[in-house]
């Protein structure tokens, strides 16, 4: 175990290395930033200053140099339009996004798993047949189109739902998040029902498959022979079996809920850290977008780890390598 | 060639499943539409001449105010949002399919030489479709397009760049087990060259997984695009996919105008619902695990 950890903390950095470098050459290679700092009118003379000011005339691996070390400090310049340090802007965003992304993985898998265990477990039945189709219309849905149909109608037509913002913020253990008011309840189900609606569909659909494959699995008919009800063996045997691809998708569907939280604030003008991506690549604020996919990656890296970890609680016949 | 097809197992059970017809019509609904789109309708709704601002935000014909010429109603600059949708699927769907071909031909190269020569080739490859496995593509995909901005051509960059791994991993897999293979081994011993080896021998042993993988490919690309689209980092205005169509609808959205982002929705909501009803088939028909 401890070997494994190693191993995966090395490559880790290797990845979260890999990415800088990739980073770094996208936005070395796309437009000159030396335009954004100064004024329209700039002399020749200004620009040349600017660009020495922002290291733009030093040999490219020089620039990176520079890159790298500073992002190892955490410092990733100051973002051109609000002239503040980058990192700061988007850590102040970071918990409105996670609050968005954790409510909708809840809602999720509390849906997707019991039907999936139902329709897995109940092939061919009406209701299940119900919810395949129902699954398979989720994975087809554009998602920003069902945020918008739910604005039209619960906040525009009926007024039940506010369309924007994220409500009053309180505290809870020391983070600012508006899951500790009822108005900031009442302004995130829409957006984190929106958010959900693809991985639900993942989730149900992966859930179902892998109950099919387990009961047909020997040990699910002996333990039934053995006395156990037909939900103890479902919930207690089957769905603890049929869990373990689940669990890889969790940490991918967790990822891509990230990725699509961008487009989710965007359409709601939630103020998480999505909807300051999307509005500093209009403005192509660089240290903005920089720190966001640093950021974003290390989350993504940590979580692949977890999960290989989280397997081999679930199933304890895979040991890490 | 086709009497053969149907005499298959293939399409016998396809004749037996409902859903399997059922998104076979649909990509057939939307085929005809891509093919025949511009001749169904009267109006070029980019032709800035064929447009007649007084017609703007009429809506569909069965409600209170609607033009029996404009189905589904007019946009804000009088455009017939009927067939605004016609040609923006066009878009869309040349984008999906033009992707998912393009990612079919790159991946599959990369995974057969990966897969048959092994090596630090194989371990290069296979390190970077690993990277990129752990990020979203819809991610890249943006990160892609911020940097490229906006074109048809660059989407087209973009999704191939996220969407070869797939074939790639798949081919590569499926490659090792082939190339250990007898006739493979025979191929060799008789001389012929790598290159037709795998060519002539492997390519068509490796193939049939693609089917499925390509098939859904397409619903997700155009997703894709849409999204993009949407976030003002896909189309050009002057080349507006179904997404777009959908970004300029929501505006309006607030002031009760819904026919403008509705109908785009819908549309790409059936393409890519057909799509995955007949991909779900063919993943059951082909994968020989579940028979």
């Amino acid at each position: 175990m401890f070997a494994f950890t190693v191993r995966r903390l090395i490559q880790m950095v290797v990845v979260l290395w890999a990415v800088s470098v990739i980073v770094f050459l996208m936005m070395t290679f796309t437009g000159d930033p030396v335009f954004m700092v100064v004024p329209i009118d700039a002399t020749q003379d200004e620009i040349a200053q600017a660009r020495r000011i922002l290291g733009l005339d030093r040999p490219m691996i020089v620039q990176y140099g520079i890159f790298l070390s500073g992002l190892l400090q955490g410092d990733f310049g100051l973002s051109y339009v609000f002239r503040q340090p980058a990192f700061d802007l988007i850590l102040e965003r970071l918990p409105a996004t996670m609050e968005m992304v954790v409510v909708a993985m809840i809602i999720a898998t509390v849906v997707a798993i019991p039907l999936g265990v139902y329709a897995g477990a109940n092939p061919g039945k009406p209701l299940s047949r119900l919810i395949m189709s129902g699954s398979l219309l989720g994975v087809s849905l554009p998602g920003f189109w069902v945020g918008m149909m739910l604005i039209w109608v619960l906040a525009v037509e009926y007024r039940i739902f506010p369309s924007s913002g994220r409500g009053d913020v309180g505290t809870i253990f020391g983070m600012q998040t508006s899951l500790a008011t009822a108005s900031g309840w009442h302004h995130i189900i829409l957006p984190a029902f929106t958010l959900s609606v693809g991985t639900l569909a993942i989730l149900l659909r992966m859930t179902r498959a892998g109950m099919m494959e387990v009961t047909r699995q020997d040990y699910m008919k002996f333990a039934r022979a053995k006395g156990v009800s037909r939900r103890g063996v479902l919930y207690g045997h089957g769905l603890r079996n049929a869990l373990i691809p689940v669990v890889t998708i969790f940490g991918l569907q967790l990822g891509d809920l990230i990725a699509f939280a961008t487009i989710t604030e965007t359409i709601f003008a939630w103020p998480g850290m999505g909807k300051l991506l999307i509005d500093s690549i209009y403005r192509a604020d660089r240290p903005v977008i920089v720190v966001y996919l640093m950021l974003v990656a290390l989350i993504f890296v940590v979580i692949n780890f977890l999960i290989d970890v989280l397997y081999t609680f679930i199933d304890p016949r895979i040991t890490v390598k | 060639m086709m009497t053969r097809f149907m005499a298959s197992q293939l399409a016998f059970n396809w004749r037996r499943n409902l859903s399997a017809i059922g998104g076979t019509v649909i990509i057939a609904l939307c085929l005809f539409i891509v093919f025949a789109g511009p001749s169904l309708v009267s109006q070029n709704p980019y032709d800035v001449k064929q447009l007649n601002l007084l017609d703007s935000y009429l809506p569909p014909v069965w409600m209170e105010g609607g033009n029996p010429d404009y189905l589904l109603g007019t946009d804000g600059q009088g455009r017939d949002v009927l067939a605004a949708v016609i040609y923006g699927t066009r878009i869309s769907a040349f984008i999906g399919l033009a992707a998912t071909l393009l990612s079919c031909v790159i991946g599959t190269f990369l995974g057969l030489i990966a897969g048959y020569f092994g090596g630090w080739l194989d371990a290069l490859i296979m390190r970077i479709a690993d990277i990129q496995l752990s990020f979203p593509s819809m991610l890249i995909a943006l990160f892609l397009m911020s940097a490229f901005g906006t074109g048809i051509d660059k989407i087209l960059i973009s999704l191939t760049a996220v969407g070869w791994v797939v074939y790639a991993r798949t081919v590569r897999g499926s490659t090792l087990g082939e190339r250990q293979r007898e006739y493979v081994q025979a191929a060799r011993v008789a001389g012929l060259r790598d290159a037709a080896i795998i060519w002539r021998h492997i390519l068509p042993n490796v193939m049939t997984p693609l089917i499925v993988v390509a098939t859904v490919q397409v619903g997700t690309f155009i997703l894709i695009e849409a999204s993009l689209s949407f976030l003002g980092v896909g189309v050009p205005v002057t080349e507006p996919s179904l997404g777009l169509l959908i970004k300029n609808g929501f505006d309006v959205l607030f002031s009760g105008l819904w026919w403008t982002s509705v109908f785009p929705g819908l549309m790409i909501m059936a393409m890519v619902f057909g799509i995955n009803l007949l991909g779900d088939f063919l993943r059951d028909e082909l994968n020989p695990r579940l028979k």
